[in-house]
């Protein structure tokens, strides 16, 4: 019995593995739609999410399972002070395959030193959120047909950004990928990324705070939101915050093939705009978060095709 | 000053100048009932100054914790008055319930009797991580 807590808890045959799974599933769904048939599959939310819950209760219905689970702590025993470890053991008793959301940084990892059946992280506080990773990779395979050789642009708040940190790290696997590093220098990527990722794998890489000298040069652009919060000062967010949203006009400077994502929410970041050029990809990238995860169920309950 | 050479019991060398102390109370020494030397700042050729902490007794001793303070202290087991045994130390590849973890988005932060553990990530520079959440101990 296995958990998925990090990224890098998947060897890069296996992510490659799901990647393919999932788009044999993309081709030919009815051949799936019984495979998890008398499986649950319980959903742990101890905080809000709507993409992350409804994908994995999707994923696991096309899969002819059945779900259970709460969607905040409030509708949980956490309110009345149970512990993680308490919770996980005693859903483990009623179904199969644990999916975990929580606000505090290891909770996932606590439930699956516990829990009788496979944890999959669902996203712990600003630190993990494999799936995210598992669906930007899927994404980034299908539109441009391969995970090597090619320069992705991550543009916006590099420096807590958790997705970006574990796409960063998934791509360092792959040959070939040239990362551009847009932002502004309040929202730069942090020292140790640049150090132990960018510096150890000796993955190419540029920094810039100008997306326009860049887009043309771009196969992906990953967007990500500026947050007003974390600005030491507003004169700083109010001088910062337009530079960094994707408008027709930017776009114009792009690539006919550009695949832009966006892990949504989308608050401003990108124009409403450009939701129907064919550039944009960050919807078809939530729908892809489906299937990877529905790849994902059946690899963590060992089901073969 | 002269301090009685122990006949069997344990001798913890090569602490760092100021340390002893806080091995004194890591290793839980105050339980013990037999005589516990603490020697401060004795001059060493090697490190200039230095602590070492003798112990007139056997005890179970946790290597794993001393190999995270400092892997350079060294400890003799003495039988007979003389020394029977040098154990190497080393860091260990992850300590538990030595360090505590502040991060304040940790889980360690709310749950109930959860053992703080870090683990060894970068032995070159001696970092250890939390296991939950991968911050440094500070």
């Amino acid at each position: 019995m296995c958990s998925l807590i990090d990224i890098v808890d998947l060897s890069t045959a296996e992510i490659d593995e799901l990647i393919e799974k999932a788009c044999d599933i993309i081709g030919n769904p009815s051949a799936y739609s019984q495979k998890c048939a008398g499986k649950r599959l319980a959903t742990l939310f101890f905080e809000p999410s709507t993409r992350t819950r409804l994908s994995f209760e999707a994923a696991m219905y096309d899969l002819g399972g059945t779900v259970i689970g709460f969607s905040d702590s409030a509708s949980s025993s956490a309110s009345k002070g149970e512990s993680v470890a308490d919770t996980a053991r005693m859903v483990s008793c009623y179904a199969d395959i644990i999916v975990m959301r929580h606000p505090k940084e290891g909770a996932p990892l606590v439930a699956s030193m516990k829990a009788g059946v496979p944890v999959i992280n669902a996203g712990d506080g600003g630190h993990n959120h494999p799936t995210q990773t598992l669906t930007d990779l899927l994404t980034i395979s299908r539109e441009k047909g391969r995970l090597s050789g090619m320069t992705v642009g991550l543009c916006g708040d590099l420096k807590f950004g958790r997705t970006v940190h574990s796409l960063i790290v998934a791509l360092a696997r792959y040959e070939g990928i040239k990362i551009v590093l847009i932002s502004p220098e309040e929202l730069r990527l942090p020292e140790y990324m640049i150090q132990n990722v960018l510096g150890k794998s000796g993955m190419d890489y540029v920094e810039t705070k100008d997306m326009d000298s860049v887009i043309g040069s771009l196969d992906v652009l990953y967007m990500t939101r500026v947050q007003r919060e974390r600005f030491f000062n507003e004169a700083d967010y109010i001088r910062l915050k337009d530079s960094y949203i994707l408008t027709p006009d930017k776009l114009a400077h792009a690539g006919d093939s550009l695949c832009i994502m966006h892990p949504l929410p989308r608050v401003n970041e990108i124009s409403v705009a450009v939701d129907d050029d064919p550039r944009a990809c960050y919807f078809k990238q939530a729908m892809y978060g489906k299937f990877i995860r529905m790849a994902l169920i059946l690899k963590m309950l060992e089901i073969e095709s | 000053m002269i301090i009685d050479a122990i006949k069997n019991g344990v001798v913890i060398d090569h602490i760092r100048a100021g340390m002893c102390m806080e091995i004194y109370r890591i290793l839980d020494l105050e339980r013990l009932a037999c005589s516990v030397a603490i020697l401060k700042n004795v001059s060493s050729r090697k490190m200039g100054k230095k602590d070492i902490i003798k112990v007139d007794e056997m005890f179970d001793i946790d290597l794993e914790v001393l190999g995270y303070i400092d892997p350079n202290i060294t400890v003799s087991i003495i039988k007979n008055g003389e020394i029977a045994e040098k154990r190497k130390l080393e860091l260990p590849d992850k300590v538990t319930n030595v360090i505590k973890c502040k991060n304040p988005r940790c889980i360690t932060s709310t749950e109930q009797e959860l053992p703080h553990v870090f683990r060894l990530t970068d032995r070159e520079n001696r970092i250890y991580r939390c296991i939950y959440c991968e911050s440094k101990p500070g």
